[in-house]
């Protein structure tokens, strides 16, 4: 987790031990991640070298290699120019360290639980970004990376896990909906939406969120069914982050999840999910789609949970760490690291200037979680109806009564 | 004429139609509403009217009618959601409680739920299992979401108005067997409240208060309570949540006795929120612990037992005599 991140050579990997977040280890690792800065180095040692490459997988769309090599695929391709990639890097780095600070703030009891993004960066940042203004996505609640995709303030993703509130965020203005903590149900919500989008005879489409542990929801194949009867333009992007909590995939499902779609009627792709190029490429391709009335399609992009399942999780208990040693010579974030310095798009003022920033956006985020006021107790009455009852107003009244009566009671 | 003779279901479908040609964004949606509409017919006709992408016949599943009803709704439109049978609301009980009904709370007033979920609810129609229950409490016991039920052709012609209009989600209970009851519908008058409940026949001896397909038997209760020289006062409650309890507090204060009526086994149902709320208003009045006539606590039973196990005229007269002997 925190010891990993700061990680920089292969050969540090080899020796690095995973070992559970304890609150001890995770203020060390906090320490010296404030102290470290690894991108002094330009060129780090080719990260993927000597790693095994993902399992045979025929059908997995890459275009960067896990060495940082750019590679072509037959039938999806990308161009970007230096600032798009370097903005692309920018957003990887940056909300890794949200997170990374996150956790921390977590292990020292700011936050009630966090859900790390760790290792799914690259998934989430090209899925983001492959996002146009109109569009509308459906988040989990471990959509931090696309949050940020689209503007929303991390302090208001924070406030959920701090307890203020259930996301501060504006979802409309945003385009992002709240977090959904029931598994499965914003794939629903999403395809709703679409069938709104369709009425409205707008050209925009709408990303739905979800996970390799969901697929085995109910809801979720209801709302492949909707969308393919409808030919509804959502698009799934499934992160199979290989476990649900504790539960590896092949408890949900016995073929490959990109392979469902074909049961719906829909097409379905597999994608490096660590791949940040692949992911835009496809997820631009799968949205552009729907736009133009091609209805849904299903994104499966295989990446790895690098961390826990949440702050509350301990995932030594079922997970190899040998595993995780393999997952991290594939990391998201040094792939396109190594092929913005070999191809010189990149130099180090500019590594030097991102680290700078992820440790601005670092201590903003401490600084604005420890001074985050607790909300008001008539909060919760306050949006229960857009027009309250006579019933809850009295509660209220009687609640704030109640309240009132210890002041200066010393209570 | 404004005044026409309708079965609540004709109302229903007049009041839906009146709905959908007041606001564009009305959409409805359902398992069988489109070509054949609905199994009880509720929806006849205006999928021939509105097309095919404001009456949608849904894929089968119960979940994905309230899920995507939420997504609907987060875009602008105003989902009308039939579940064919009270039974069948389950698959969907999740999207309603987890996600329709803290919506607004959640996104702390950005996002309006003004979704109607139409439940066809209540037995007495000889159905099998799973067509012939009453699973109001579960939703009035949901904070963020409303629960009404409609006990006449009036009601039922303004209510399905004024639930579509409404901001918040809202469970409408239609109560099945008395689909076909008829009475004159005025159109152009001004509707009651949706969320008040009424004095239907005055009293001096009980308060009876009953709401949905149980506010006829309470009715045919006091007829027959009166041939006896006992004067019942029934309320139709109309609306379960919010519950308006002033007519009924206003009432108990002056018959000292009240008896609540209900198809919903008794254990945790609305007789005993009633019960509670009313003994606390009303103590130093009552004559008589409130008492409750309603389902028993047994799964609903094969419809040859039903008649035995749903509140009829003697059962609520029974339960009045009850409390007249304390």
């Amino acid at each position: 987790m925190c010891e990993w991140c700061h990680t920089r050579a292969p050969r540090d990997v080899h020796t690095a031990r995973f070992e559970p977040a304890t609150p001890a280890a995770a203020a060390d690792g906090e320490e010296e991640h404030v102290s470290v800065s690894s991108a002094t180095e330009v060129v780090d040692p080719v990260p993927g070298a000597g790693a095994p490459h993902l399992p045979r997988q025929p059908d997995l769309v890459q275009l960067l290699t896990p060495e940082g090599e750019r590679v072509a695929h037959p039938e999806y391709a990308i161009d970007l120019d230096a600032e798009e990639l370097r903005d692309l890097y920018r957003d990887l780095v940056l909300v890794r360290r949200w997170d990374v600070e996150a956790t921390a703030l977590q292990r020292q009891g700011e936050l009630g639980i966090w859900a790390s993004l760790l290792g799914q960066e690259a998934a989430q940042i090209g899925a983001g970004r492959a996002l146009q203004p109109g569009d509308m996505a459906f988040p989990t609640y471990r959509e931090h990376g696309v949050a940020w995709t689209r503007g929303v303030d991390p302090l208001h993703v924070i406030s959920l896990f701090r307890g203020v509130d259930n996301g501060g965020w504006d979802p409309v203005a945003t385009a992002f909906n709240l977090y959904t903590v029931v598994i499965g149900a914003q794939t629903l919500h999403a395809t709703g939406y679409a069938m709104g989008v369709q009425r409205d005879g707008a050209e925009s489409a709408v990303l739905a969120f979800l996970g390799d542990g969901a697929t085995s929801q109910g809801e979720v194949n209801e709302a492949m069914i909707w969308a393919a009867s409808f030919s509804a333009p959502v698009v799934f992007f499934c992160q199979n982050n290989q476990y649900a909590i504790s539960v590896p995939l092949e408890r949900q499902s016995r073929v490959p999840l990109y392979q469902r779609a074909a049961g719906f009627g829909f097409p379905g792709v597999r994608v490096d999910g660590n791949d940040v190029l692949a992911v835009l490429a496809v997820t631009r391709a799968a949205l552009a789609a729907a736009r133009e009335g091609q209805g849904p399609t299903f994104i499966e992009a295989f990446t790895y949970r690098m961390g826990a399942h949440t702050t509350s999780d301990d995932p030594t208990r079922y997970r190899l760490a040998s595993e995780l040693e393999e997952w991290k010579l594939r990391d998201p974030i040094a792939r396109v690291k190594a092929y913005l310095s070999r191809s010189g798009v990149a130099d180090a003022e500019f590594f030097a200037a991102v680290e700078a920033e992820a440790d601005e956006l670092a201590a903003r985020i401490r600084r604005g979680t420890t001074e985050m006021p607790d909300p008001p107790g008539t909060a919760m009455f306050d949006q229960v109806y857009a027009e309250q009852t006579p019933h809850l107003a009295q509660q209220q009244a009687e609640f704030e009564a109640y309240q009132a009566s210890f002041e200066g009671g010393g209570h | 004429m404004a005044t026409q003779t309708l079965t609540i279901g004709k109302a229903l479908n007049l009041g839906l139609r009146k709905a959908m040609e007041d606001d564009a964004k009305v959409v409805l949606m359902g398992e069988d509403i489109g070509r054949l509409g609905g199994v009880f017919r509720i929806t006849d006709g205006l999928q021939k009217d509105f097309g095919e992408d404001r009456v949608v016949d849904t894929p089968l599943a119960e979940a994905g009618i309230l899920g995507t009803a939420v997504g609907l709704a987060m875009r602008g439109y105003r989902p009308v959601c039939e579940i064919q049978f009270d039974g069948f609301v389950f698959p969907a009980y999740n999207q309603i409680v987890t996600q329709v009904a803290k919506i607004h709370a959640r996104s702390r007033g950005r996002l309006t739920m003004p979704i109607v979920i139409r439940i066809p609810f209540g037995g007495g129609i000889g159905a099998v299992e799973h067509h012939s229950e009453s699973p109001e409490a579960y939703f009035a016991h949901t904070p963020g979401l409303k629960v009404v039920a409609v006990s006449n052709p009036v009601d039922a012609y303004w209510g399905i108005q004024q639930a579509i209009a409404h901001p918040d989600p809202i469970v409408f209970l239609e109560p099945k067997r008395r689909y076909w009851d008829k009475a004159e519908v005025d159109t152009a008058a001004t509707p009651d409240p949706l969320f008040a409940s009424r004095v239907v026949r005055g009293g001096d001896d009980v308060t009876v208060l009953a709401y949905g397909p149980m506010v006829k038997t309470a009715l045919q209760a006091a007829q027959a309570a009166a041939e006896e020289g006992r004067s019942l006062e029934v309320v139709d409650l109309r609306t379960i949540s919010p519950l308006d309890l002033d007519p009924v507090v206003d009432s108990v204060r002056r018959t000292g006795r009240c008896v609540v009526v209900h198809e919903a086994p008794v254990t945790l149902g609305l007789g005993a929120e009633i019960a509670a709320r009313v003994t606390e208003a009303c103590f130093h009045s009552l004559e008589a612990p409130v008492l409750r006539v309603g389902g028993y606590d047994t799964p609903y039973p094969p419809s040859k037992l039903e008649e035995e196990y749903l509140p009829d005229l003697d059962r609520v007269l029974d339960v009045v005599d009850r409390a007249m002997g304390f």
